[in-house]
């Protein structure tokens, strides 16, 4: 069965070449067949991929472990769904789930744009699929899936061989939440491909006005949007699996995800800029192929090997043949880009200090700096390897010193760039929609002072966010009021005709209230509290507020595993308010099997109580006795509130907007002048 | 140059300026060396002090707790003659993957007495991970910090 997936990789190699071949043939004889012959091997290249993966599928499901990739990843206890994401679990795999989320876009994107922009579309063919055939030439040659478990002496194979069974999935691995989450990164990852084909072609084709951007700007915002939801959702999963109390540590994989974000954060800013003033264009493409350039990278690292980290392990010979890709990319991208210089002049000066467009621009700078300091924390390790031979590593205070004064300097932008005018904000203007926010943020500091908040960050992120989230209320307040004024609907009703009238204004309020909400579950990081101890039956703990009494130890035994679980009684002021069951299981299948632990946490808006179980206490040989660790971790639920509010606005945003109906659109108009802070705003407050 | 690209230029560099000395005092009060066993050892007394990453093999049967701390020897994973006893004196709970033949990164500082004093430790369980290339998108942090 493999064969199938090894010739449709063969013949997508092919394909794929013909597709660049006949789309760069076709655009140079103008020829319009020769065209529609590359894009349709586009989609042919991503039926021939689907059918390589479906076929992987296929040998997880059926537990065929003549394929190495397949016994190294999966045994036959393993439930289904574990099985079929296992696919992403390792190194061949996972590229080649890249490669096809590549070929799916690609199609996809082709298809919409079959009778659109047709002298820019051959070469967007072409970008996409020459990444394409990068990522088919490494399932082939470098790390293919379908290959055969062999028995070799030296490197002389001498004969084939089935193992009885597969060596079984990570158990920690073993979580729903790792069936999305690499699915996401990678979708996210890839979705940067996209813009990047469209920037370079409108380089190719001297079409630098606003097309590539208005074509591209949705497939940024989705790309971003699905990438900083898979990394949430990596942070989701480490917090309630690892029981380290945490869900961010700076490790070099995140990083890798976080560096594309952090660029593409700046990409759909410096884009407004572009797009309202004419300026920036060059900045914009630089964005572009930083953020293509740092997803492949960001797949280098994670794959690679080349840095040490939990996540990334052996040295594979992948690296070398993704660092000649990206260089490649980089010096082709950028000799098109300065050739092209005499396309790209500014329409416009820059404003004043006091504007939109400079909150963009430093916006744009702090988040370049973060990606930096990101980039340098990470790769610390080989570069001074190389350049001193001693291998120096910087952690968590490094990343922290540099990236929280940037956060909080960004949540400050958040809440002032959107109240700012083009050009040059007044005086009177910056009195006017500042006043109400800086109160409540003042009143909010001297409140947290009050209540005991010394941490400086987390103070002064609190106080931002009641800067700003005040702030965003009130554009979404002022907004409504002056519409159900004009059009008479009532309140609610005229939130929502105004966020879908502007949905990419509106949304972008709604994203920046997931920011503050985030920002406000980081600060929490400030006043965690956490504790071991070592308890038997009925014994009991106490840490603040909350008593946690054991209440009994008992057997669990499932599909793939058995272990323990305890039965805790969860109490506050001596009331009892939750049970909790933290566990620990042994998976089968590994040849050393593993205990891992099951955490329990009782989650609550103001704080959660996360209580791990490491198993018999060593101090008491009956094993009578559990050892345990306790956190307080106050406020973490707004990581992931926040987390879903981003979602949501990034997907209001996404929407397009609903047409205003003809009779009322000079009452639109006025609604609209009112919102831009117009002086006929005479009725508000 | 303009007034108005002179205020940005000022502007970005205070910005960078500031931003940069941060991310130097952040570099002073976290870089640490990342060693092996042999290259901890080979550097002699100057290892002293210095904050060090120890990567090592734990060896069977060394692993004894007393009370919260954990002590446990640990080998260079080519030269199995190099040995230094690590002495875990963290906070957080060792990850699930630290027992025998674990790869253990310990970080921490070496007493003058050799002993390895540690206060954060990660352990990946090395026979698995050498085998399975790479298990995934993995272990995220698995017991990291």
């Amino acid at each position: 069965m493999g064969q199938v997936g090894q010739f449709a990789l063969a013949l997508a190699f092919v394909v794929t070449i013909y597709s660049i071949a006949a789309s760069l043939l076709g655009i140079r004889i103008k020829n319009d067949k020769l065209i529609a012959s590359g894009r349709n091997a586009a989609v042919a290249v991503f039926i021939l991929i689907s059918t390589a993966i479906g076929t992987l599928a296929y040998l997880f499901l059926t537990s065929d472990y003549s394929y190495a990739y397949v016994a190294e990843h999966s045994n036959r206890d393993l439930p289904n769904y574990f099985k079929i994401s296992s696919i992403w679990g390792g190194q061949e795999g996972s590229l080649l789930f890249w490669g096809w989320l590549l070929t799916i876009y690609t199609a996809l994107v082709v298809i919409q744009n079959r009778k659109r922009h047709m002298s820019m579309m051959p070469y967007v063919t072409s970008v996409l699929m020459g990444t394409s055939l990068f990522f088919t030439s490494m399932h082939l040659f470098v790390a293919n899936p379908f290959q055969m478990n062999a028995a070799k002496i030296g490197t002389q194979v001498v004969g084939l061989f089935t193992p009885a069974d597969g060596q079984g999935l990570n158990p920690l691995l073993q979580d729903p939440m790792m069936v999305i989450h690499p699915p996401m990164l990678y979708l996210g990852f890839v979705g940067m491909v996209v813009p990047f084909a469209f920037a370079i072609a409108a380089l190719i084709t001297r079409q630098l006005g606003d097309t590539w951007i208005r074509t591209t700007r949705r497939w940024t915002m989705a790309a971003w949007g699905i990438l900083g939801t898979g990394i949430l959702l990596g942070g989701f999963w480490a917090y309630h699996t690892l029981g380290w109390g945490g869900y961010w540590a700076w490790d070099p994989v995140e990083n890798a995800s976080l560096m594309p974000w952090l660029i593409s954060t700046a990409f759909l800013h410096s884009v407004m800029v572009q797009e309202k003033k004419g300026m920036l264009k060059v900045w914009n493409i630089v964005l572009v192929i930083m953020s293509y350039v740092m997803a492949v990278f960001g797949t280098f690292l994670t794959r690679s090997g080349v840095v040490n980290s939990v996540h990334a392990f052996a040295k594979s010979p992948i690296g070398g043949y993704f660092l000649a890709f990206i260089v490649i990319a980089l010096s082709g991208s950028f000799y098109l880009l300065i050739d092209r210089l005499p396309h790209l002049k500014n329409e416009n000066q820059m404003g004043s200090v006091v504007s939109r467009e400079s909150s963009f621009l430093f916006n744009n700078l702090v988040l370049l700096v973060a990606c930096f300091s990101v980039l340098f924390g990470t790769m610390l390790p080989s570069l001074s390897e190389w350049v001193t031979g001693d291998k120096i590593t910087v952690s968590k205070p490094f990343f922290d010193a540099v990236d929280v004064p940037i956060a909080i300097f960004l949540l400050f932008l958040t809440g002032v760039g959107p109240l700012l005018a083009w050009r040059k904000a007044s005086t009177n203007s910056l009195k006017r929609n500042f006043m109400v926010p800086t109160a409540v943020a003042l009143m909010t500091g001297a409140v947290l002072l009050a209540i005991g908040v010394r941490h400086f960050y987390a103070w002064i992120a609190l106080v931002m966010a009641a800067f700003v989230g005040t702030s965003i209320i009130r554009e979404f307040y002022k907004g409504a009021r002056a519409r159900s004024l004009g059009t008479g609907e009532g309140f609610l009703e005229s939130i929502v005709n105004l966020t879908m009238r502007n949905t990419r204004r509106y949304g972008g309020y709604v994203a920046h209230l997931g920011f503050v909400l985030l920002f406000i579950g980081w600060s929490g990081q400030a006043f965690t509290e956490h504790s071991e101890f070592e308890a038997g039956i009925g014994s009991t703990f106490q840490i603040r507020s909350f008593t946690v009494r054991i209440d009994g130890f008992e057997p669990v035994q499932g599909q793939n595993y058995s272990g323990d679980r305890v039965n805790v009684g969860l109490y506050k002021n001596g009331k009892k308010i939750a049970n909790m069951f933290p566990g620990r299981r042994t998976y089968k299948g590994a040849e050393d099997e593993q205990a891992v632990s099951e955490i329990a946490i009782r989650e609550s808006l103001l704080e959660d109580v996360y209580l791990v179980f490491q198993g018999p206490a060593a101090s008491d040989p009956s094993g009578r006795t559990g050892a345990f660790h306790i956190y307080l971790n106050p406020l973490v639920v707004w990581v992931w509130i926040g987390g879903v509010v981003l979602g949501l606005g990034t997907i209001v945003a996404l929407l397009p907007n609903k047409k205003s109906a003809p009779v009322k659109r000079r009452k639109d108009e006025s609604a609209e002048a009112v919102r831009e802070g117009a002086p006929i705003a005479k009725s508000l407050p | 140059m303009k007034p108005k690209q002179l205020k940005f230029l000022v502007g970005s560099v205070a910005i960078v300026l500031v931003l940069l000395y941060l991310g130097y005092a952040g570099f002073k009060s976290s870089m640490s060396y990342n060693q092996t066993v042999s290259e901890m050892l080979a550097t002699k007394d100057i290892a002293y002090g210095r904050h060090i990453e120890l990567t090592g093999d734990v060896m069977p049967g060394t692993i004894k707790r007393e009370g919260r701390v954990v002590i446990f020897d640990v080998n260079d994973a080519k030269e199995k003659e190099k040995i230094v006893t690590i002495r875990y004196e963290g906070k957080d709970p060792l990850p699930d993957t630290f027992r025998d033949n674990a790869t253990a990164m310990a970080k921490g500082k070496l007493d003058k007495s050799g002993v390895f004093v540690a206060t954060q430790m990660t352990a990946k369980c090395a026979s698995k991970y050498e085998k399975e290339k790479a298990a995934g998108l993995n272990i995220d942090k698995a017991g990291l910090d």
